[in-house]
């Protein structure tokens, strides 16, 4: 049954992740993401990973999609906005990264060691709450104002353009 | 196991229609409460006080003409009325709606999934709900649909965080995001309306907001956007933007009540001596006060839509984010210092 469905969601996932740099309609492409983003919180909870699974469709497929979406209707942005897709070059670029990827897969494989996995932690969100605010909690903060940084940032570049 | 996944398949089917069973007598609701406050009869024709009135509403959407505009994205013209009826009905698969009834001397539990991560299941598939309304408005072809989504896209996003933050106080207090826990924590301590009533003004405002109900409603306001989001839609679709509202409603209802209501408990009575054994009779009695708290929540939605007018977008954006925002993270920052004084 798990396997089942890791393969259903794996499917899913690989499929519209190609349909959203195929699909010449920047909306339908977004909408794919976000089937990509579900499938992706699927293999989640069949690795018990229920937290992340819920955060990654509200943080990535509810919030930063809607944004995406958002820009993509206020710029209007149609089919015939685009350049064309599948150049000479774009092809080129295919195949190279194709067997790059292949050759990283593969020594990830062979150079997993017997036992050698690391513990898993428990996806309850206790657990991760425990060792987001214990043992990680110097990262966690840095991160917190990184993002602040970003926020004034931004707020300060808009405030210029209106400016002048 | 097979029985196990039959009770589930069972309670899911039940819930569905329940749903859209009340999401029909909703509409009839509404019509019949707008009535009573603007001193009118409302719908009286069909069968004893217009009771079959959604027969013939649900009758008529069918044999009307499906239109799709010219230039219209067709796919996604179909597929947006789905997307926003599917998170609506979603959401309630974590909610519980009773307690405990006993079936052929198995004791059912009254929620088809209880996860726990209950409340964050809540407000993950919430946000999915803006995609209907945004692709509906986009793929119409419209620019008066354009602009209702484009408005829904920037309220969500806005009330969304309002929503989250507002809830945080509870799930402090409780120390679970499963939502069984925080309705049996409120059947020994006082409900949340009363200890955390900031949490739940903000809560419920915020649940207006996230239902596009009055006040909040500007996706459509009908002055200056014709009806927006849906104004290229008829026929069934249409009528699946409505029901999609509707089981909005009753999930922010039921959600409301669950967390800040006390949920199915109603203090003193269960505590009877016709109830103490347990078994069917309180079973029942968690069912219906479940129900009846529901529909009064209910009750409220309508009320405040026939009686506020609504706000101007400027309005509402800054009661988004200049209000609610600060607001909720000041009542986090209080009942954050206010839990210190247990750890002593």
């Amino acid at each position: 049954m798990e396997t089942a469905l890791f393969y259903v969601f794996s499917i899913l996932a690989i499929g519209s992740g190609f349909a959203v740099v195929t699909r010449r309609n920047p909306i339908s492409a977004a909408l794919f993401l976000v089937l990509a983003f579900f499938s992706l919180a699927g293999i989640y909870v069949l690795m018990d990973a229920f937290f992340l699974a819920a955060v990654q469709v509200a943080v990535y497929a509810g919030a930063i999609m809607v944004l995406f979406l958002f820009v993509i209707m206020l710029l209007n942005l149609g089919p015939d906005d685009l350049p064309r897709f599948m150049t000479r070059k774009v092809k080129w670029l295919y195949a190279i990264s194709s067997v790059v990827l292949t050759v990283v897969l593969l020594g990830i494989d062979l150079g997993r060691r017997p036992g050698g996995e690391p513990q898993a932690l428990s996806g309850e969100v206790g657990a991760i709450g425990d060792k987001l605010f214990g043992e990680y909690l110097l990262p966690f903060e840095i991160t917190a104002l990184l993002l602040l940084v970003a926020i004034v940032g931004s707020v300060a570049m808009a405030h210029r353009e209106s400016a002048n | 196991m097979i029985g196990a996944l039959l009770i589930t398949v069972i309670k899911i089917l039940v819930i569905i229609l329940v749903v859209l069973g009340g999401v029909a007598y909703m509409t009839l609701a509404e019509r019949k409460v707008s009535a009573w406050i603007q001193w009118r009869v409302g719908p009286n024709r069909v069968g004893p006080w217009g009771l079959l009135q959604p027969i013939a509403d649900g009758l008529k959407f069918v044999f009307k003409e499906d239109f799709i505009p010219t230039g219209a994205h067709r796919t996604l013209h179909t597929l947006a009325p789905m997307l926003t009826l599917m998170p609506a009905l979603l959401t309630f698969a974590v909610i519980p709606f009773g307690s405990t009834l006993p079936v052929f001397g198995h004791q059912v539990n009254m929620i088809v999934a209880d996860l726990s991560i209950g409340i964050l299941f809540i407000f993950a598939i919430a946000s999915l709900g803006v995609y209907g309304i945004a692709v509906g408005g986009w793929s119409s072809n419209n620019k008066y649909a354009l602009f209702g989504s484009l408005r829904s896209s920037a309220q969500m996003i806005s009330y969304e965080i309002a929503l989250g933050l507002s809830v945080i106080p509870v799930i402090m207090f409780v120390g679970s995001l499963r939502l069984t826990d925080i309705v049996a924590h409120q059947g020994s301590h006082p409900w949340f309306i009363l200890s955390q009533p900031l949490s739940f003004l903000l809560f419920t405002i915020a649940a207006f907001a996230e239902t596009n109900r009055l006040p909040f409603d500007l996706p459509e306001a009908e002055p200056e956007l014709v009806a927006g989001y849906h104004t290229e839609y008829s026929s069934m679709k249409f009528a699946m933007f409505f029901l999609g509202e509707y089981a909005n409603m009753m999930t922010a209802s039921a959600l409301i009540v669950t967390l800040f209501l006390g949920g199915y408990h109603f203090p003193w009575v269960e505590n009877l001596p016709i109830f103490v054994n347990g078994g069917l009779l309180l079973g029942l009695l968690h069912l219906f006060t479940f129900l009846a708290k529901t529909v009064g929540m209910l009750f409220v939605f309508l009320w405040v839509r026939w009686s506020l007018p609504r706000f101007r977008y400027d309005q509402l954006m800054g009661l988004g984010w200049k209000v609610m925002l600060p607001l909720a993270l000041v009542n986090i920052f209080i009942y954050g210092l206010w839990s210190l004084k247990d750890l002593n």
